[in-house]
């Protein structure tokens, strides 16, 4: 079973600088005695007393102001930050896909781009072997694969690091904004392949500031403001609230067209 | 640890591809390696066997096999302290185990050290007849057995030396990771390690600088309590037909444990820690 709790987690950076980073200090602090809070390193709590549980088939938007804390609280969810106070439990293989340029390297082809992300998630190079056609005709890229992945542009790198994840069979899928350098071809391709994937198994959060996305990908909402959950729950009453009015207004008719298959919006369609 | 092993192909096809991609773009590819590896022995060993007014013919093979050797253990220290500070995007941005760039690293150091044995063996074929009987190396007191089925030992005593490799650069790595003075203070540090181990020199030169043979026993301690020196020598005496000294190989055994012991202690207690300090 497919599940991420999480217990009252927080997220405490330190902030070191220079000082507080130095030995010396460590040192001769010991020496001199701490002086008010000039022994202490700083702390940027991004995150702060998160509960949240997520199941199989939950498909979250994640939405929220610029330095709410939705990459952070990714992250935790990735693995990649413990909680600092509190727990966390992720149960299934996870699959993120935060920076499009991290992890890939601009001067090895994209077929070698692909095995190692692979790798990385978890995968053996004989399972990758056996993906990359796969991948090869969902990205859609051809003989570009061949060549160094420095001359690909930003959708590009979209479609591969989508199909890399997306092939791997990923229990779960976090997505971080900025895979919306597609074009609405493959995007309509991709979420197909994404709902598909959430629908055999799995769960999938998702980070976007585009309503569009959100709807086409997400049922639930989840509103992070100042490190906190604030809101969580219906999509549509997530983001009614958080932006001031009903995404679904300002949708053209053929966007509600895709996303209808949601039962919600029958008869809210148009404007 | 363990999922780290589970990850040895990840490390493994990272570290091929490292030198891989070092040579691209270049024409002779990985053989720079062993070139520069190659010019660099040469001149060191000319110009010492003169300067200590050595044989040619047997000095050169002892300070190549030493570079060859201390080449590995100067790239494992000094990436190794900075082995979370450089991946720092794949830390953050992919779940898999720190331990992963560690191995990376030293997986990578390993094959640099295979390109940088073809030099070895070119030096010790050149020199074959001057090595495959008992000889003196210079004003060295002692007789070198010369080369024999010894150097088979050059495998365990490498593979002990990897491994300890694996423990300084996760130590150093998450200690510097925190505190960011210690990559430099160890890069200056180590070059002053460099000069005072014996590679360029033997260990013999300090009987002669006493003048007199075994009794200047305090200056050998400058070899002795050099824990390089112990790790050179474990994996060079066989290579170039040196007397094996099990005292090396306890030491080095004894600084493996311990070294294992502190590493993983770090690993514990730090291990969730790295991808907030980076």
């Amino acid at each position: 079973m497919v599940s991420i709790d999480v217990w009252n987690a927080s997220v405490d950076f330190p902030i070191f600088d220079a000082k507080s980073r130095s030995l010396k200090k460590l040192a001769l602090g010991k020496v001199g005695g701490k002086i008010g809070s000039e022994g202490r390193v700083p702390i940027i709590e991004a995150l702060h007393d998160i509960n949240l549980s997520i199941k199989e088939g939950d498909r979250v938007g994640l939405v929220g102001h610029n330095g709410a804390g939705k990459s952070t609280l990714l992250r935790l969810l990735a693995g990649i930050y413990e909680p600092t106070r509190g727990s966390s439990r992720i149960v299934g293989k996870v699959a993120p896909v935060f920076d499009l340029g991290v992890g890939m390297d601009p001067e090895i082809s994209g077929y070698e781009n692909i095995m190692i992300r692979g790798l990385f998630l978890g995968m053996t190079r004989k399972e990758m072997e056996k993906r990359v056609d796969d991948i090869a005709e969902f990205t859609e890229l051809g003989d570009y694969l061949q060549m160094p992945l420095r001359t690909y542009s930003t959708g590009m790198r979209v479609r591969l690091a989508l199909g890399v994840v997306t092939s791997i069979d990923p229990e779960i899928l976090l997505l971080d904004e900025g895979i919306g350098a597609v074009d609405a071809a493959f995007l309509g391709k991709a979420r197909d392949r994404l709902k598909d994937l959430v629908a055999r198994s799995g769960l999938l959060v998702f980070a976007s500031h585009s309503d569009e996305f959100l709807f086409e990908l997400c049922d639930t909402g989840l509103w992070m403001d100042e490190g906190q959950v604030k809101m969580q729950g219906d999509l549509r009453e997530i983001v009614t609230s958080y932006k001031g009015y009903d995404p679904y207004e300002r949708f053209t008719p053929e966007t509600l067209d895709r996303i209808s298959q949601a039962p919600v919006l029958s008869g809210n369609g148009g404007e | 640890m363990r999922q780290a092993w589970a990850h040895r192909e990840l490390w493994g096809h990272l570290g091929w591809q490292d030198i891989k991609q070092r040579y691209r773009r270049s024409v002779i590819g990985p053989l720079w390696i062993t070139i520069s590896m190659g010019t660099t022995a040469l001149a060191l060993g000319l110009l010492y066997s003169q300067l200590f007014n050595e044989d040619t013919s047997t000095f050169l093979p002892y300070v190549t096999a030493g570079f060859v050797i201390w080449a590995f253990i100067l790239g494992c220290v000094t990436e190794g302290t900075d082995v979370f500070i450089a991946n720092e995007g794949l830390i953050k941005h992919l779940p898999a185990p720190i331990t992963v760039h560690v191995l990376r690293l030293v997986w990578r150091q390993v094959l640099f050290f295979a390109h940088n044995m073809i030099v070895y063996v070119i030096v010790v074929a050149i020199f074959f007849t001057s090595l495959d009987h008992p000889y003196k190396l210079g004003s060295d007191p002692v007789i070198k057995p010369g080369l024999s089925w010894n150097i088979l030992l050059v495998f365990p005593g490498f593979a002990l030396l990897a491994i300890n490799a694996v423990w300084i650069a996760l130590l150093f790595g998450i200690i510097s990771t925190r505190f960011r003075d210690i990559p430099p203070v160890v890069n200056s540090f180590i070059n002053l390690v460099f000069f005072m181990t014996p590679i360029v020199w033997h260990a013999g030169v300090l009987h002669r600088v006493t003048g007199d043979q075994g009794g200047g026993n305090w200056r050998l301690l400058i070899a002795e309590l050099n824990p390089v020196y112990h790790y050179i020598e474990v994996v060079r005496a066989p290579m170039i037909g040196h007397p094996i000294m099990w005292h090396h190989w306890a030491i080095v055994g004894a600084f493996t444990i311990i070294g294992w012991t502190l590493a993983l202690v770090a690993l514990r207690n730090w291990r969730a820690r790295v991808s907030y300090w980076v």
